[in-house]
């Protein structure tokens, strides 16, 4: 199961439409929830005048068969104390579905970087101790860096450390949450900040291919991903002409 | 976050969670507080479905409706209220009562067309039309609510319902600006199941429609 974190740049949620976009997953269902804002629209997906009147809401489950693919699209954010009870939801789900593993796509804010996070990659992993034991050596060969933890009390004691990932949502709930509950998840995120994010987008599902091999890897991958058609006037309408 | 102008601020995060209330565990005076606060945002629904008789929301059958039209916003209800609405052929049957930081409903049916209110009105001539007219704002954490507390009073087999609402033009997105385009203008959204003929062009990606309209 891939799903995003409603997220700083909503980086992880537009990484899930270009998985959804490109390998062209159909739509198996969705999420009747009072924790996400309400919202609907036609297809974001649509490749033509047929496929673009189906109606679309805020958390729907995609699925690809030939990969044993699900995913979770999230399109709005969460209502006021209720990322909890979500988390909790969403975690039962994955157990009652005996969902094998789980990916978290989500994004922390550039700014809270320290010194040594500002050089190198912004691209970090976070594995529970159930899928380190199956994965870990691969994440290992691909020399990935691990999100590093923050000292609980900076500056009065620096040896306790703690999970930190400011703007990423319910990502450390889900983490720790999956930690305790024997879950195999895998959080891959980017540090970024808000802005145009697509390129972060793409940045994160190549981070996530070059483990998982979703599409063929080659030299420019950046192309192989498909944008939904829903991406199109991101930064609102066309100009005025009166404007110059 | 450092502005250009070189101040500090805290931005608030597209995330949705607020980092001080994440770390922050509830103490029981919270959780009081907090269970106060959604006691005052309930959403109410009252019927008055036998003329003279009122019926709680919770009490009796689901009652049989065909068409159920819903104006969201104070000018869909006015269109609702200058060209469908009158005293002859329409009765009030109903009405939500809620409070939020930016509305509260009057306690009376009576209402003003400046007021905010959520009324319920039925057909007389065929009793299973329903219309709405809710100009108050329905704040997100009681739009779930509102749905599940006015669908559940009614058989939804057959049924047929429609949402009346209002968008600022200047929130359309499309190639051209907005600025240029013969306002106001209809779209529309349909679910697979309707099957009739739709009176105006579909809603283009990438609009979208929020809050008790989408719900």
């Amino acid at each position: 199961l891939f799903q995003p974190a409603v997220s700083v740049g909503n980086v992880g949620q537009l990484a899930i439409d270009l998985v959804i976009s490109t390998l062209d997953m159909t739509k198996v269902g969705y999420f009747y929830t009072d924790c996400l804002v309400p919202m609907v629209g036609n297809n974001p997906y649509a490749t033509s005048e047929e496929n673009s009147k189906e109606l679309s809401i805020n958390a729907e489950v995609y699925l690809l068969p030939s990969k044993k693919l699900v995913v979770l699209q999230i399109r709005s954010p969460f209502i006021k104390n209720k990322y909890r009870p979500f988390c909790d939801t969403l975690l039962s789900w994955v157990k009652s579905c005996n969902c094998a593993r789980v990916v978290v796509l989500s994004s922390s804010h550039a700014y809270q970087r320290d010194d040594e996070q500002l050089l190198g990659t912004p691209l970090r992993y976070l594995l529970t101790p159930d899928l380190e034991k199956a994965v870990g050596g691969h994440i290992q060969e691909l020399k990935w860096k691990e999100m590093e933890k923050v000292a609980a009390y900076p500056g009065v004691n620096d040896t306790e450390k703690v999970l930190h990932i400011p703007g990423g949502g319910i990502t450390k709930l889900l983490f720790t949450e999956s930690c305790s509950k024997g879950i195999q998840m895998a959080v891959l995120l980017k540090f970024c900040s808000e802005g145009d994010n697509i390129p972060d987008a793409f940045a994160l599902v190549s981070y996530l291919n070059d483990w998982l091999q979703l599409i063929k890897s080659e030299v420019n991958t950046s192309s192989q991903w498909k944008a939904p058609s829903s991406w199109r006037l991101l930064f609102g309408s066309g100009l005025p002409p009166a404007l110059f | 976050m450092a502005t250009f102008f070189g101040e500090v601020v805290v931005a608030p995060s597209r995330s949705g969670v607020d980092e001080e209330e994440e770390a922050r565990e509830e103490t029981p005076e919270d959780r009081e507080i907090r269970r106060e606060l959604e006691k005052k945002r309930e959403v109410d629904v009252h019927w008055t479905l036998k003329s003279g008789a009122t019926a709680e929301s919770s009490a009796g059958e689901p009652f049989l409706c065909s068409k159920f039209i819903v104006a969201i916003g104070h000018n869909a209800a006015a269109f609702l209220s200058s060209f469908i609405l009158d005293s002859v052929c329409w009765e009030v049957v109903g009405v939500v009562k809620l409070w939020n930081e930016w509305c509260r409903t009057p306690n009376t049916t009576n209402v003003l067309p400046t007021d905010s209110f959520c009324l319920f009105y039925r057909l007389i001539s065929d009793p299973t039309v329903l219309l709405c007219q809710c100009s108050c704002y329905v704040a997100e954490d009681q739009q779930f609510q509102w749905l599940e507390k006015v669908f559940s009073c009614m058989q939804k087999e057959s049924l047929q319902v429609t949402i009346l609402s209002t968008c600022p033009v200047a929130d359309y997105k499309t190639q051209e600006s907005t600025l240029t385009l013969p306002s106001p203008f209809l779209k529309a959204l349909k679910t697979k199941e309707f099957q009739e003929h739709v009176c105006c062009p579909l809603l283009e990606q990438p609009n979208i429609v929020r809050d008790l309209p989408a719900a």
